[in-house]
């Protein structure tokens, strides 16, 4: 909170410009440390009980190939488009920023549509949260994953909400540039959900 | 669930119990209305966004919550004082241990450091506020309802019973199956997310808002031991986060995570448990150690022996605190060489512990000692926290903690280490910073007479419970029979704990006492401290510091008076500041998440989504805010200044 949250660092990308946005990023970014941790324990939880099937289906008699991988493509895309953004965004182009966030935001909302499809077929199959440690574990690692995409979703919205309202500026810049972190982590820890619960599921 | 279940009945304590909350609740509405204070404490507490006032609300909290947790104590040794005895029965005995042990850490420890953390950082570094002092506020306010959600319990549908630790599968549905660990799942929760945020808030704060010259081998070692506290909140709190998820979804939708059937297993909620629980009380003691290592600088009227050492020892007992957590159960079946390992990394931690007492001996050493309350706090610190330490060790043996495991030998080991380390310490810096809080010193007097009381209480209450623990006294026990030869220790136990007691009742007096009497602090600087909080006014107005101080050397503010005979502030080099506005918009989003939680524990899931759905409805609010701050003119610093100085 000093004079200089209102000086400008021309020389930065515009997200970097104030001392205010600065500290934001690196706040986030100790977050998304804290967000490492976080899916680490759900990740250690599954691991302990992903063979402890109890009378239910075990990892191999359930998972859904094509849906997964269908997932994982949208969402991966997804992460690229989102770079994309941030590379309109540097170039000082709204109108490309937006675009790309949109198509990024229809593909996440792809994979939240097909990951809500493989879990409701689960459930008809009659694997729930209920039925096993497994399937516990199962639902809330893979939910809380889906649980972040949706808010990512939503806080989207409202950031080109922002932007369309208030156009490209040192604040708006600072928001895009922070969601585009946490889309890119989600990206991350998809790709430890997919090796280490689909592919580990589908070959033990 | 029938209204006759939603109130706790039945009990004559718990009618008290009722008629005092009501009272009280009439009470602060009468006085608030009667003294026309409601917009006073809307506009300048619940509203704030200054550290320095975040800090104080902290304390307040935190002492309320010893009484509370106190009071507990002191019914505990009320049973235990003779054998047979009928003051509690099993159950309430087991839901005071329960509520004792969760609000002494999370709910008095805790908020206690944190607030001291809140007041003193800032200042410190010469900084005007935190980082993010709006989310600041909310991780305050977070705090405050996650504890006020924990204490209803006991009036409203029955407090947890299985322990601070809520080991599975007693605490599952099947053996608790009311609504108490429904309240100690979604309140811990609450208040460990305001927690985490707080760990992050000081990590940016004290990296990026240092003043032009403090290195980090230059920062006062208070601020260090925050810095290294806020890495372990940060990488501890998620996995309580997840821990308590997991029972939530155990006990509410009824998941298999830690039951008896369908694979669950309920060893993994110890373990997550203490992969949390053991990073959390170095959590509370790194700060002690920073508390003490600036008064026994300042009373030893010399520079901290060591510096180096000392961050680095701290360093390693962070380090050391993630790679012990099997030693809380060694006795459960992990196997040989599993404890073997764990007995030797936790050993380890007395090497980086012992480095540091000895620096704070060394620091003595040849040092002009003056006695004061916070002084005496500090050296008694030393003695009985080694007792701790080294009991620490003994239990550390894998094969020796067989015998002492939930004994009384081991309530009486993190008694000496939490007492004697982090309440010494919060006494101490409560003394210590007391003026720069509130503009008035603590009386020396009654502060030295509560020393004693306490510090004697504390070593006549738990000294014996060494040797109960060895007669075979075990934890958690609400009875025992006559003929064991546990009567005369237990009497002794509790005359202690009576002592204790009385203690606290002189320091709250004091509290009233010097707001009324107390010496005026004029100077700003009544230890001739050495560090830069003291270079401000006491207490300081609130933007800190008119220009921001420049550092050359360690102890920062001592170097300042010997080279310029103190902070020299030049009215010509005076700039507009700029300082964050107040929100009310943490109270509400925190009320919000009180009535989710307080929808989830007792399953009305519909009250529970319209919480979530305020919660969002404020962090879209919070995004689409407009609103940079406001400055404080030049002439209106000068003229603070001038009215704040004129006594110095
Ligand atoms: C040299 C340092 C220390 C060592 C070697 C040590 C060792 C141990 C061991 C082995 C246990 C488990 C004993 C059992 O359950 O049978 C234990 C329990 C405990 N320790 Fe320490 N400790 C040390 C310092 C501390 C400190 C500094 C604190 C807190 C500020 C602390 C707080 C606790 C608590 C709260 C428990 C028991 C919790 C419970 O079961 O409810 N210890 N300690
Ligand atoms: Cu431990």
């Amino acid at each position: 909170m000093g004079e200089a949250v209102h000086r400008y660092d021309e020389t930065m990308p515009l997200e970097y410009r104030t001392e205010e946005n600065r500290l934001n990023i690196l706040g986030f970014w100790i977050f998304l440390g804290a967000e490492v941790v976080l899916f680490a324990t759900l990740f250690a939880t599954y691991l302990v009980l992903f063979q402890r099937t109890g009378s239910g289906p075990t990892a191999q008699e359930l998972f859904q190939v094509k849906d997964v991988l269908i997932e994982t493509l949208l969402l991966l895309t997804s992460s690229f488009t989102c770079g994309l953004a941030i590379f309109e965004m540097r170039r000082g182009r709204l109108a490309g920023l937006l675009a790309w966030l949109l198509v990024t935001l229809l593909l996440g909302i792809g994979f939240i549509t097909f990951e809500v499809r493989e879990f409701i077929h689960y459930v008809h199959e009659g694997a729930t949260m209920q039925t096993s440690a497994f399937l516990s574990s199962f639902f809330v690692l893979v939910g809380t994953h889906g649980a972040h995409v949706s808010l990512g979703i939503g806080w989207m919205i409202f950031i080109i909400i922002q932007l369309l309202q208030r156009g490209l500026t040192v604040k708006t810049a600072r928001k895009v540039f922070i969601v585009s972190l946490y889309w890119h982590f989600l990206d991350v820890v998809w790709i430890f959900i997919f090796t280490l619960v689909y592919l580990l599921g589908m070959v033990v | 669930m029938k209204w006759s279940e939603f109130f706790v009945t039945g009990e004559p304590l718990i009618y008290a119990a009722d008629v005092a909350i009501v009272l009280t609740m009439v009470g602060i509405v009468f006085v608030l209305t009667y003294f026309k204070k409601w917009k006073w404490i809307w506009n300048e507490w619940l509203t704030t966004v200054d550290h320095k006032k975040i800090g104080v609300m902290y304390i307040i909290c935190a002492v309320l919550m010893l009484f509370r947790g106190g009071v507990d104590a002191l019914l505990m040794r009320a049973q235990l004082t003779a054998p047979n005895m009928n003051f509690l029965d099993a159950q309430h005995y087991n839901e005071i241990f329960t509520t004792h042990g969760t609000i002494m850490i999370l709910f008095m420890a805790m908020p206690f450091i944190i607030g001291l953390m809140n007041i003193v950082v800032p200042l410190q570094i010469g900084a005007r506020d935190v980082a993010f002092p709006y989310l600041n506020a909310l991780s305050f306010w977070l705090f405050f309802f996650g504890a006020m959600l924990f204490n209803i319990s006991f009036v409203i549908g029955g407090s947890p019973d299985a322990g601070w630790t809520a080991y599975f599968p007693l605490a599952g549905n099947e053996f608790s199956p009311g609504v108490g660990n429904n309240y100690y799942a979604v309140s811990l929760q609450i208040s460990g997310i305001g927690t985490l945020m707080t760990g992050i808030n000081f990590l940016v704060t004290i990296l990026k808002m240092r003043a032009p010259g403090m290195t980090l081998m230059r920062m006062p070692m208070f601020t260090w031991t925050i810095l290294i506290t806020c890495v372990l909140i940060v990488f501890a709190f998620p996995v309580l986060t997840v821990a308590l998820a997991l029972m939530t979804f155990d006990r509410l939708f009824d998941t298999q995570f830690f039951t008896m059937a369908n694979g669950g297993m309920s060893m993994l909620w110890a373990n997550l448990f203490w992969i949390w629980g053991h990073p959390e009380v170095y959590i509370v003691i790194l700060p002690a150690f920073g508390i003490f290592s600036e008064i026994v600088s300042t009373f030893a009227q010399k520079r901290l022996f060591g510096y180096k050492a000392m961050v680095y020892s701290i360093v390693g007992i962070a380090f050391l605190s993630f790679i012990v957590w099997v030693h809380h159960f060694f006795t459960m079946g992990a196997g040989p060489e599993v404890n073997s390992v764990f007995s030797i990394t936790t050993m380890a931690v007395a090497i980086p512990t012992g480095v540091k007492i000895f620096n704070w001996l060394f620091t003595l050493r040849k040092g002009k000692i003056r006695f004061t309350t916070a002084m005496l706090w500090s050296l008694a610190f030393i003695p009985n926290f080694v007792i701790g330490g080294v009991t620490g060790v003994m239990l550390a043996m894998a094969a020796a903690d067989y015998q002492y495991h939930n004994s009384y030998f081991l309530i009486a080991h993190f008694h000496y280490v939490l007492i004697a380390g982090v309440v010494f310490a919060c006494f101490a810096g409560l003394h210590y910073w007391y003026p720069k809080m509130f503009g008035h010193m603590l009386n020396e007097r009654l502060g030295k007479w509560t020393f004693w009381l306490f510090m004697i209480g504390f070593n006549v209450c738990f000294f014996p419970m060494y040797f109960l623990g060895l007669m075979g006294m075990t934890r958690r026990m609400y009875t025992y029979s006559d003929g064991l030869g546990w009567t005369p220790l237990n009497v002794v136990a509790t005359v202690g704990a009576v002592l204790m007691g009385i203690g606290f009742i002189v320091l709250c007096y004091n509290i009233y006492y010097s707001a009324r009497y107390g010496e005026r602090d004029m100077t700003g600087d009544p230890w001739n401290g050495r560090t830069l909080e003291w270079a401000t006014a006491s207490p300081p107005v609130h933007y800190n510091f008119p220009v921001t101080p420049i550092v050359d050397d360690l102890d920062a503010y001592w170097v300042m008076k010997k080279k310029q005979g103190g902070f020299q502030v030049k009215e010509e080099e005076l700039k507009p500041i700029h300082m964050p506005s107040n929100s009310g918009r943490p109270f509400w989003i925190s009320v919000a998440f009180f009535v989710a939680g307080f929808g989830l524990v007792f399953k009305w899931f519909a009250l529970a989504i319209a919480g979530a759905l305020f919660i969002v409805l404020g962090l879209i609010l919070r995004s689409f805010e407009n609103d940079d701050g406001y400055h404080i003119g030049v002439d209106e610093i000068k003229r603070t200044e001038r009215a704040a100085r004129k006594g110095a």
